[in-house]
Parts: C-alpha cells; structure tokens; sequence
C-alpha cells in the first residue's frame, strides 16, 4: 500500500528507497555504479541534488549521465553520454583498483549482518540449488571504493543469518576482520532498504536500525529481517519524498520504460 | 611463447571457413565484446559446424554462451558474471550447472578485475596476473587457481591467477580495411587484451572500406598482423549491438528470457533460427 505523507503525496516503498539512497550522495563523489537498483538511485541523484556527481560504470565509461536508464551495463546510452570510454582492463586496474572511487553502489541478492555479500549460489558451490550470475565487478568495487553503499529489498530470503558464499567482503566477521585481512577502505556504511536506513555499529560493524521510513513498524523490520536485528539509540523517522523527488524519479522511470519515445 | 606466432597475417575467409579452420574440438575459445559488439554470427557459426568439448572463456557469458552451452558446445566455462545483463538469469547456464544439462559444465570462476588482469597478462607474455583481489572472498576458494602471493618489496599479499591464453579469440569490430587492420569504437571491453593474448584470432566486421579513416590518431585500431582471419558479416554482433551501426535489442534480450527457461522451447528457437540458417546472421530472430 502506498503511503499517505501529511503533503498528500502518495508513493511505494520502492520510491522511498530510492530517494533515501539518492539523498546519500553529494556533488563531490566520483560513484561507481552497479545496474539496476544502484543506477536509478545514483542517477536520481545527479538530476536533483548532485549535478556535480562522477557516475562510472564497469564498462569502461566514465561520467556518464545517462537521459534513460540502461538495461545493460553496456547499453549505448552510457557511452554515447560519456566524457570518455576506457578499456575494462583499464576502468578496473587505474579507476577502480587505483583509488580514485569514493563510492561503490551495489546491490545484493544475499547478504549478513555485516555487509558481506552473496551473488554466487544460493547451496552448496559445487551443487548448487540457484546458481545466481556471480560477482562481476562487486567483489572489487567492494575492496577498493573508499565506502559502499548497498541497496535491496528488506526480505528475509535478502537479509539472512549466514551466507551460502562470501562474493564481495563487506565486514567479515565483524570487529576490525577486514583491516586483519589487508582492506585499507571502510566497506560498507550504509545498506537502503524498502524499510529502513542501517548503518554499522562503530566497534562490531554489525548493521544496526538508524533511520526507520515514514509509516513502517519496528516489528516488520524485525519479522523481515533474518538475524536479531538491533535498533541504533537514537532511531530517526527517513524525511518522505519531496514532490521534486518523485517528479524527477518517475519521470526517469517513464522515459526508461520498454515502448517509450526515448528508450 | 614458443606457441604463438610473432607476426601474423589476416585472410579474408567466408565465416563458415574461419571457423572450420581455427575453431576445433576441445580447443579454448575466448568471443569478447562487453555488452557491445558481442559475435553473434560467428558464436552461430560455431554451433552450426557442432563443435564440442570446447572451454568456452568471456567476461559476460551473455545469450551467445547461453546458446552455446544449451546446445552442448562447452566442456568448460571460464566467466566472471553470468546473467542476462538488465534482466536475470541465462537458464541454459543455471540448467547446465544445477542440473547437468545437456552434459555436466565445469567452472572456472573469477571476477571482472580478475579476467580483465588475466588478458591483459597474456597480451603482455606474462605466466600471470597480480591483483589485489579475490583474497577474503569465497571466490578464492571456489577456484584452484586463485593464488595468494607476497609483493617481495613490501610483503602485501596479492592475489595471483594464471595468464589467459586462449587458443582463439574471436570479436567482432565495426570495420577492416583491405589489408586487414580493424577499428573498434565505443565500449572496447578487453578485446585488444583477448586477441592479442590468443594463439590465434578471427575478427568480423561489419564492413570492409578501402580506407579505414581512423577518427582520430590514438584509436583502438588491431593491426592486420595482429589478426588470422577477418570476415564480413554485417549485423554479426546482433541482438547487441554495434556503435555507429545499430543499436542493441533489449527487447530481444528480455524475450530470451522465456525462449531459454524451457529446454524444448529453446531447442525449437535454436533449430528455426541458427541451424537452419546458413552462415548468415541470425539476429534475434527478429530482422
């Protein structure tokens, strides 16, 4: 059901997440984005708050600012909008290897308490129940990007105890395991869900319960989450959707769809 | 090195003859192109003429190995990302590799960085590739060939992995001149890295121009000694897509989604528009 903010705008869950996770970025950051979820989010904000956004994708194209979302990782739109096409050898050795990403955006199909992340197989490796696409470029945009940011459907098939298989390092087994293990970046600070805004705790690195969205209850959060979820403290209510917000975002939207003038 | 020739020299061949002659039963074959310019006609091509055994490498597997590996082409499948990129999974690939068919799959698994550093270790001669990578990640157990290493100056552990050195690599670029030297623009994935790391490598084009007219002076541009066969097939890389040509055919990457889920469905796709055609395109069956 859609929610009904005090300024009578209606929107989904989906459009909320979107808007937070936009909110998250600023004019200074250089993003390398993940398709899909990641992409509209970093887009919505580069046609609102962040004009001055640096948009990379793993295809090689660098500040891309695409006038419909791409399908692909590589649909034309992002080159042809480009100020420059690099080789892929050369986007992840220089650009993503190099050091010169504040944010990486991901998305996840599995993922722990500490930000780890599984897009691999859902089973055991070898006989697998679901073989999902495998890590691509996450694994690495996970190591080097100065922070990620991580978006995904608040589902207890989502949010779960323990992960099949480690893809993408997030906090290991909480603590300082990723200093242990030679990252030098922070890794996950931020997960965006449908629900609520997490962010780990300082000394544990668990994700905990920072910012809960407009009309959502604790105790969904809970059911909808595969651990024992905590609450931060001080949990703030997410400031809904502007009416700008949703504009801009639905818009986007429109002019991505499949049959529409500018797809 | 002694397998790989210094110099070589493009023949221009019929797609049915490029690949009669460098693409062979149980062979290691590399078709990149990321996203873009993937070569479809030539993947065809090689399911036409009923290659197998082969291990099959490529960043993105895309439609094009789904197709191959539902029509039991493949032994094996070095990748770094396995789905149908915007839309979901390659059910061909998932029923090769969760249920065994047409015939059990091996995986070589590795990320994008990881694959990206391997060609780019064998265009350079290198036995391997140093990355900082993999290590803390399950992928470093899932495949043997993810080695930890220590840089000697400073002690740091890297990750290493062999060198790509596929017998053949096979791309497809926008345009050869009639000597053989080949342009590629827009997205240029890691095809300079796969054909030069190759043994040997078949590019189609699709056109040969008297005068290549490179757009500016640092173009990606494979000399024609760099290359075995060049061979004009337009419309080659579709339903991808070819920048300054067409455009890629999302609708067609979205509707292989029922054509593959189902092994009948797929089977009838594939004889109706690649094993009844002859070496001509076969788009997505949507001219």
């Amino acid at each position: 059901m859609p929610a009904q903010p005090p300024s009578g705008i209606a929107y989904t869950p989906s459009e909320m997440m979107m808007v937070a996770a936009a909110r998250q970025l600023s004019s200074a950051d250089v993003c390398f984005v993940g398709i899909g979820a990641p992409s509209a989010a970093c887009n919505l904000a580069r046609l609102t708050h962040a004009p001055g956004i640096v948009l990379i994708y793993e295809s090689g194209t660098l500040e891309a600012k695409p006038h419909v979302l791409p399908l692909s990782i590589g649909d034309p739109e992002l080159c042809e909008t480009a100020l420059t096409t690099v080789s892929v050898p050369e986007m992840f050795a220089y650009w993503l290897q190099g050091g010169r990403i504040t944010v990486g955006f991901l998305a996840a199909a599995q993922l722990d308490r500490f930000g780890n992340i599984n897009t691999t197989v859902i089973g055991p490796y070898e006989r697998p129940k679901v073989r999902l696409p495998g890590g691509g470029g996450a694994p690495e945009i996970a190591r080097h990007c100065a922070q990620v940011f991580i978006i995904a459907q608040h589902d207890p098939r989502v949010f779960v105890a323990r992960l099949d298989f480690i893809t993408s390092l997030g906090h290991g087994e909480g603590g300082d395991d990723r200093r242990r293990l030679g990252y030098v970046t922070a890794g996950p600070t931020l997960i965006v869900t449908d629900l609520c805004l997490m962010r780990p705790d300082p000394a544990t690195k668990e994700f905990t319960v920072t910012s809960i969205h407009p009309g959502v209850r604790r105790e969904e959060i809970i059911e909808r989450t595969g651990w024992p979820v905590r609450f931060a403290s001080e949990v703030e209510e997410t400031p809904s959707p502007a009416a700008g917000e949703l504009e801009v975002l639905r818009d986007l939207h429109a002019r991505s769809a499949p049959g529409s003038a500018a797809s | 090195m002694t397998d790989r020739p210094v110099s070589r020299r493009a023949r221009f061949l019929s797609l049915t003859d490029a690949i009669a002659d460098y693409v062979h039963d149980g062979a290691s074959v590399a078709m990149e192109g990321f996203t873009h310019l993937i070569p479809y006609a030539a993947g065809h091509e090689v399911i036409r003429q009923r290659r197998r055994g082969l291990t099959l490498l490529r960043m993105t597997p895309d439609l094009i190995y789904d197709q191959l590996i539902g029509m039991g082409c493949a032994r094996r499948l070095v990748f770094s990302w396995g789905g149908n990129p915007g839309v979901g999974s390659l059910h061909r690939f998932r029923d090769a590799v969760e249920h065994g068919w047409p015939h059990p799959l091996e995986i070589e698994e590795h990320s994008h960085a990881g694959m990206a550093a391997a060609y780019a270790a064998g265009a350079s001669g290198l036995p391997f590739a140093v990355l900082r990578g993999y290590l803390g990640t399950d992928l470093a157990r899932a495949n043997p060939k993810v080695r930890a290493i220590e840089d000697p100056f400073s002690g740091e552990p890297l990750a290493a992995i062999p060198a790509h050195r596929p017998d053949v690599t096979i791309i497809h670029a926008q345009r050869a001149d009639r000597a053989g030297h080949v342009l590629i623009e827009g997205i240029v994935g890691v095809q300079k890295e796969a054909v030069l790391a190759a043994k040997r490598a078949i590019v189609t084009v699709e056109e040969v121009v008297d005068d290549l007219r490179p757009p500016g002076p640092n173009s990606v541009v494979l000399p024609a000694w760099t290359v075995d066969a060049v061979v004009e097939v337009p419309g080659g890389a579709k339903p991808s897509y070819a920048h300054g040509y067409y455009r890629r055919d999302n609708a067609f990457y979205t509707a292989w989604d029922g054509i593959a889920r189902d092994r009948e469905t797929f089977l009838a796709w594939m004889d109706e528009y690649v094993l009844r055609r002859q070496s001509a395109p076969a788009p997505g069956g949507r001219e």
